[in-house]
This record gives C-alpha cells, structure tokens and sequence, in this order.
C-alpha cells in the first residue's frame, strides 16, 4: 500500500462515518414496521438530499473496500503488486458502477 | 512442586524439530538459566545466545511458550504450563541453528528506514542546546530505550504477512529522530519511512507494545509518525 | 536425561501465542468483517438496482427478504457494520490524535455495541 493509498483509504474511513451513523439509523426506521419497497422509493425518488448523500456514499465506500480488499489479499495471498492493483481498480470501478447504478435506480423510480 | 521440568527445545534450522529434556526444577529459576543446563549438563550441541543475563542487552529473546520473551526476565514459575516448557527460537527470522537466528533483515529495515542520527552541525558550531521537557524531546525519550532485541519484530504480525515492512523497531527509533532537533534528515527520514512496507502499513495490533521488554510503544511511535507523515505528505514533502 | 522426538509432519516453531491477545483480535474482526462488507456491497447495489425495473420488482424481492433467515442474516450485517466502523474509529482516533489509552476496553466495547445493534435488529422483527 502507498502512502497515497493509505491517506486515501483513511480520509474516506473518517469522510463516512457520519454517513453510516445516518445509514443505521435509516436501516432501524424503516425496517420498524417491515420493508416495502413504496416506503424506500417515496423517500428517495426525485430527492436531491438522497441522491447526494448515497452518491457520495457509493464513491467513498467504492475507494475505502477497493483499497482496503487489495490490502489483505497484498498480505494474505502471494499475488504480485501488479496482479494486486489490477483487481483493486476493477473492483473498486465495479462498486462504482453498480453503486451509482442503484443510486440512479431509487432516485429515478417510476 | 515437582522435581523436575519437561522442556521442550527445538532443535535444527528451520526444518529441524521440538525435542525434549528433563530439566531440575529450582525454587528461582529462569528461562535462560534452563536453557543453560540443558547446553552445559546434557547437550552441548545446543546453540544459542545470551551476554549480560541480567536484561540489559536483549540478546537472549527466544519464543517461550509461543510468546518472545527475554530468557534471563522470564522466570520459569511465571510461564511454565504445569510444569512444561516449550522454548524456540523467534519468529520472522530465519533460524540459523537451534535457538540462534539471522537479524540481517531486522538490521536492514533499520538502515532503510534511516533510523540513524544525521547530524546538522561541526564541531565548530556551537553545541545544540536541548531543553529535556519540550514536547519533542520528550516524545523522543519515550521512546529512545530501544537496544534492538527483536522481541517487537517477532511478536509482529505484519512483519509475518508483508516483506516490505520496516518493522516496529525501525520505525520506533525514526521517530526518536524525527523528534530530535539537532537531527538533520527529517524530509529524507520521511520519505524513507512512507515507501511501501513503511509506517502506512502498521495495522495496531500492538502486539509490538505488549511484549516489549522495555514497555515502549512502537504502536504510539508509529502512530506519530503517521501523522507528520500526512502532514508533509499535505506539504508536498514526500515527493 | 535427554528424549528425543520426531514428528512426521514438517513441524515449525511454535510463535502464536499473541494470536490471542484482544487487539490482534480485534484487527482480526475489524479485518473479515471489511471483507465480508465489501462482498456483501455488490449484492445490496444489485438488488436495490432492481428498482429500474419498476417498484414492484424490488418489491418482490424484498418480500423474499421476509424470511427469519434472511432477517438473522441482515442482523449478521448490522452487527459487521457496526464492528467495523468502531473499530475503525479506533485506528482512525489513535493515528490521527496519537491515542493509545484505553485501547482494549474500546475494542470490547465496539464488539459489545455492535452484538447490542444486532440484537435489537432481530428482536424489532418479533424474530
């Protein structure tokens, strides 16, 4: 892990924790009186707040896991650095990907 | 208390093997005074290292019982399981013979790491006066106790699992420089302590702290170190 | 009196006992439940994506999400959730502010906090 991968991969760490906090806290209401997918769309479709926040979201816990997962394959496996930062853009471009894609999804529902 | 104690030492370089003595228990007795009888009474084959006895030079760490310890501070009653002893040599360097390992890469990291003083002044300058309670010098002195046993290095995990890693003790002496005024290496110290392998990679599991015979905490040093690290990594230093 | 013993295994010295000491657990719980975390993200960005396919697709889904099982396994993921982000604050308060007090009791805490999480999780499901 570089230095730059480090101060990455802490800045994010810091940069969501006050998201998880609101994360959880969303996760207890609105599984209180079961999940329905009417009550997840009516708060995040057409919202700007949600779109921004989970948005945001996706990019720092896009760059924290990618960096974070090549760090113990780095230390627990014997693959090359080359091998190693390959799979960390890959997977962190696919949590992009897809994160944004959901983020899209529950923003723009019909 | 039984007569005597089963003491399981290994033998061989590094696919050698535990084997076992019968050693006489005594009311004091350490480690290192165990490992003594069994070279001087029973085997003399068995390889291993000590010099002062008395826990001041750090040369007779081995593994008791899974942990490094130093054998002349580790009295047998505090650690023996039921009567039994498990001593080898520690871990992360390579075994030589017995209980005797190789330091060199220990010793590398040091010099890698720059975790030597560079001087800024000539003898013709005027002498560096040092006041002991500025934050600095005595963020230092916490951590200036250091005589390289390598207990840290072998109670280190990251040391096992990442070859690029300087290592707890390294770092712990870089930070007694980058807090020594006098010193005049810092922005090629910090550089040296941020290549991969360097103060980034110091998980805190603290295991380095923990079984430190001197109680230091590379833990704390290499957290210090981290963050003047982001610092000049900010600066543009590290470039 | 010296007996000798061989294994047939290649045998290794035996250094891990630190292995069980608090911290190194911690970093160990802090560590598999970022992996878990980072599998279980795609699978959470694909089933929410299900919502381009109209409301009533995730809809369907999540009624799947019904089941004791799948509830017990969500609780599974507060509680990693949880772990990890405490943890993390722990490593984040003692490099950032050079903290290195109370160190074992944070760690037992963080898994305290989350277990606590986790549960309630659960019992809010009548479960």
């Amino acid at each position: 892990m570089t230095f730059r991968q480090f101060l990455l991969q802490r800045l994010t760490a810091a940069a969501m924790v006050p998201l998880i906090v609101v994360h959880i806290v969303v996760i207890f209401i609105a599984t209180r009186d079961g999940l329905s997918a009417a009550e997840i769309l009516e708060r995040t479709r057409g919202s700007v707040g949600w779109a921004l926040f989970y948005g945001l979201f996706v990019v720092l816990a896009a760059a924290h896991g990618a960096i974070g997962v090549r760090n113990v394959l780095a230390e627990w496996t014997g693959l090359a650095r080359s091998r190693l930062d390959i799979f960390m853009w890959v997977f962190g471009l696919s949590l992009f990907g897809l994160g944004m894609r959901a983020v899209v999804a529950v923003v723009g529902a019909s | 208390m039984s007569d005597t104690l089963s003491v399981s030492i290994w033998r061989g370089g590094e696919n050698g093997c535990y084997t076992a003595y019968q050693v006489p228990a005594r009311e004091n007795q350490t480690v290192l005074d165990v490992v003594t009888h069994v070279q001087r009474h029973l085997d003399p084959t068995l390889s291993y290292r000590f010099a002062c006895r008395v826990g001041m030079c750090g040369s007779c760490a081995m593994t008791v019982n899974g942990r490094p310890r130093w054998t002349c501070r580790t009295h047998v009653s505090h650690v023996s399981d039921n009567g039994r002893l498990e001593i080898g040599p520690i871990a992360n360097m390579p075994v030589i013979k017995d209980l005797t390992v190789d330091m060199t890469r220990f010793f590398e990291a040091w010099q890698s790491a720059q975790a030597r003083f560079e001087p800024s002044r000539t003898r013709d300058d005027e002498i560096a006066i040092v006041k002991p309670d500025s934050p600095a010098r005595i963020a230092a002195d916490a951590a200036i106790e250091c005589i390289n046993c390598g207990v840290c290095w072998a109670a280190c995990d990251t040391v096992r699992w990442n070859d690029d890693y300087l290592g707890p003790a390294a770092l712990n002496r870089a930070w007694t420089l980058v807090n020594d005024e006098r010193d005049g290496g810092n922005i090629s110290r910090l550089k040296a302590i941020t290549v991969n392998g360097g103060c980034q990679a110091c998980h805190a599991h603290q295991a380095c702290a923990d079984h430190c015979p001197k109680a230091l905490s590379p833990t704390a040093s290499i957290a210090g170190l981290k963050r003047r690290a982001m610092s000049a990594y900010i600066r543009g230093e590290l470039k | 009196m010296k007996i000798t013993t061989r294994s047939t295994a290649a045998e290794r010295p035996n250094t891990s006992a630190h292995r069980r000491d608090t911290l190194w657990l911690a970093a160990l719980v802090h560590r598999i439940s970022g992996v878990l975390l980072a599998c279980f993200l795609p699978l959470h960005f694909l089933a929410l994506g299900l919502a381009i396919e109209g409301e009533a697709r995730l809809e369907g889904f999540l009624r799947w999400t019904d089941s004791t099982l799948v509830k017990l396994a969500e609780a599974g993921l507060v509680f990693l959730l949880t772990v990890h982000l405490l943890g993390g604050l722990r490593i984040l308060v003692l490099e950032t502010l050079q903290f290195t007090k109370g160190q074992k009791q944070w760690a037992m805490f963080a898994g305290a906090i989350a277990l606590v999480l986790a549960i309630a999780f659960v019992v809010s499901f009548g479960v």
